[in-house]
């Protein structure tokens, strides 16, 4: 039992609990917290995989600016507490067996294939340093990445249009 | 021995740990006194006087009172959140000091030798996890205000937490450019890359190239630790007390002491990124500054013994006694040349950081608070497009190679 190997199931677990936490949660507030605690979670599993940039990118970005704003927006529209409904029908008959029958198919994916071999042995994977991965993304990704960026650009543009007040 | 040998990432860290949390704690309570210290002269007044010599005892004082306070919960506060705001904030406003190298790596651990001694963690991308730390410490603020179910805290929660995440872009853009020179995320690297002198005498230190960057970055941390000028979410004239309105005893305490922590957070930055972190100002060749850290100790110890003598009376005077000799002693420990020779990192690091703290101080006992509205703009108007221009000033110079070399 390495550290690693402690830390995957303690942060995965984390993880799951928080995801589930964030729709069963009745306060708002406490929906986003739960998300925090996912993005970090998160994080922690990426550091896991070798990926620290990744990580941190996920924690500043993630947990630092974009759940922030959420909270933001919570406690600006004092968000009251959520109304329970019943389950509808389609989610109880169908919903729920189905989406049982898609994390056992996964599980079983997953036991099957080559990943599941590679969680015990082996202790920690050698970080990849920020220089390769920039090289990675600035030479062979370059297109990928900057399309991504002028599609974040036009975003910032639309929000902008939207939010000015009428003349 | 066996058993240390073998875990001795895990051993080092708990030492490495337990130490800097001891120094950090101790250095969060007498940055309170040296505050309070400071303003008052600035103000003509004595500040902490009558508990221990010159006030030296007030922040155990203090401390003890915190603890001693009921602890309320406003009726109607979101009861997890109440309780999880004060510890967010200061577990991460101290967890970040973790990074910080606090002299060269090449200096190591007794017994230990594949461990360094003054830092914690040596992360390879140190700064984005300095970052990604101190930008959670947001949470602490927005949960606190939101949870107190008042309408002051909330406002100051709001506003606090409104300027904290405008003033971190700019924050992040203004140290790029240090990046971009030093060509790493390492804070060891970086502060190696800032070796050696212009004209024998200059350190080669960024702040000179990247002056604009330095300035850009001294203002948005000051906002981001909400600070004077900048102290909005606590303007009592308007607020009551902000965001920390509704804590009292304990809870307050470690509002405070996540202030101080972050202040401290960035100082170590700022020093590391601008003022090349450990390094000596002076050039090598002058031996004598060796023993500068030693000497400047005893000097203090025969000021105190001075005043010992000549100002004090009756308990006051054995108290100061008790902190001459502390001084003589540690100050002649210092001029021992191995001792001499492992301090001088720590010395200098330690040193340009408390001229960072001071300066902070300085400006809340000299400046106005900034109206919102104006502090928005200010942000936004000039200091972000300030910052971006710098950052692509730096990156032109280095891609057409006009940077001299010398």
């Amino acid at each position: 039992m390495s550290v690693p190997f402690v830390l995957f199931f303690v942060c995965g677990a984390l993880a799951v609990t928080g995801a589930v936490l964030v729709i069963a949660a009745r306060e708002p507030i406490h929906s986003a917290l739960a998300l925090v605690l996912v993005m970090v979670a998160l994080a922690v599993l990426y550091l896991l995989l070798g990926a620290p940039f990744i990580a941190a990118v996920q924690i500043i970005v993630y947990a630092g600016a974009i759940m922030v704003l959420f909270v933001f927006v919570i406690m600006l529209l004092n968000a009251g507490v959520e109304e329970r409904t019943d389950f509808s029908a389609i989610a109880k008959y169908i919903g729920l067996p189905l989406g049982f029958v898609l994390i056992f198919w996964a599980a079983h994916w997953l036991w099957r294939s080559q990943a599941a071999a590679a969680i015990g042995t082996s202790a920690s994977i050698p970080a990849a340093s920020s220089h390769d991965l920039s090289v990675e993304l600035f030479r062979q990704y370059l297109f990928p990445f900057e399309a991504t960026s002028i599609l974040i650009l036009i975003a910032i543009l639309g929000a902008l249009v939207l939010a000015r007040k009428e003349q | 021995m066996e058993f240390i040998s073998q875990h001795s990432v895990l051993v080092a860290s708990i030492i490495k740990i337990a130490v800097l949390l001891l120094i950090v704690m101790t250095a969060l309570a007498y940055l309170s006194w040296a505050e309070r210290k400071i303003i008052a002269h600035i103000q003509s007044r004595w500040g902490p006087y009558y508990v221990g010599t010159h006030g030296l005892l007030q922040p155990l004082a203090d401390g003890l009172k915190f603890l001693f306070k009921e602890d309320l919960t406003p009726p109607g506060a979101d009861r997890l959140a109440y309780m999880l705001a004060p510890f967010l904030a200061f577990s991460f406003a101290v967890t970040a000091i973790a990074l910080i190298p606090f002299g060269p790596p090449s200096v190591r651990f007794p017994f230990l030798s594949d461990q360094q001694a003054f830092s914690v963690a040596d992360v390879g991308i140190g700064l984005l996890v300095v970052f990604a730390i101190t930008s959670l410490g947001v949470y602490g603020v927005v949960l606190a205000g939101w949870s107190s179910n008042s309408k002051y805290p909330l406002l100051g929660g709001l506003r606090s937490s409104a300027q904290m995440v405008s003033y971190e872009v700019s924050l992040t853009m203004s140290v790029v450019g240090v990046v971009l020179l030093a060509g790493t995320l390492n804070f060891n690297e970086i502060i190696l890359s800032q070796q050696g002198h212009w004209f024998h005498f200059l350190p080669r230190w960024h702040v000179f190239p990247q002056i604009v960057g330095f300035l850009c970055y001294l203002i948005a941390a000051i906002a981001e630790t909400n600070r004077v000028p900048f102290d909005l979410p606590e303007g009592e004239t308007e607020l009551v007390g902000g965001f920390h309105t509704e804590y009292s005893s304990f809870k307050f305490a470690m509002f405070f002491m996540a202030e101080y922590g972050n202040m401290i957070t960035v100082s170590c930055l700022a020093t590391i990124l601008f003022f090349g972190g450990w390094l000596s100002p002076f050039p090598d060749r002058w031996t004598w500054q060796l023993y500068l850290p030693g000497a400047l100790l005893v000097l203090l110890g025969f000021y105190c013994a001075y005043d010992t003598v000549t100002a004090m009376r009756g308990i006051a005077r054995i108290q100061l006694a008790v902190v001459t000799l502390l001084c003589l002693g540690v100050g002649i420990l210092c001029l021992l040349p191995p001792v001499a020779a492992v301090i001088q990192g720590p010395f200098w690091i330690v040193t340009k950081i408390l001229l960072f703290l001071f300066f902070y101080i300085w400006l809340r006992g000299t400046l106005p608070r900034f109206r919102y509205d104006q502090l928005m703009s200010f942000g936004w108007k000039l200091l972000l497009p300030v910052s971006l221009a710098n950052l692509l000033v730096t990156a032109g110079w280095l891609v057409w190679g006009w940077v001299g070399q010398g």
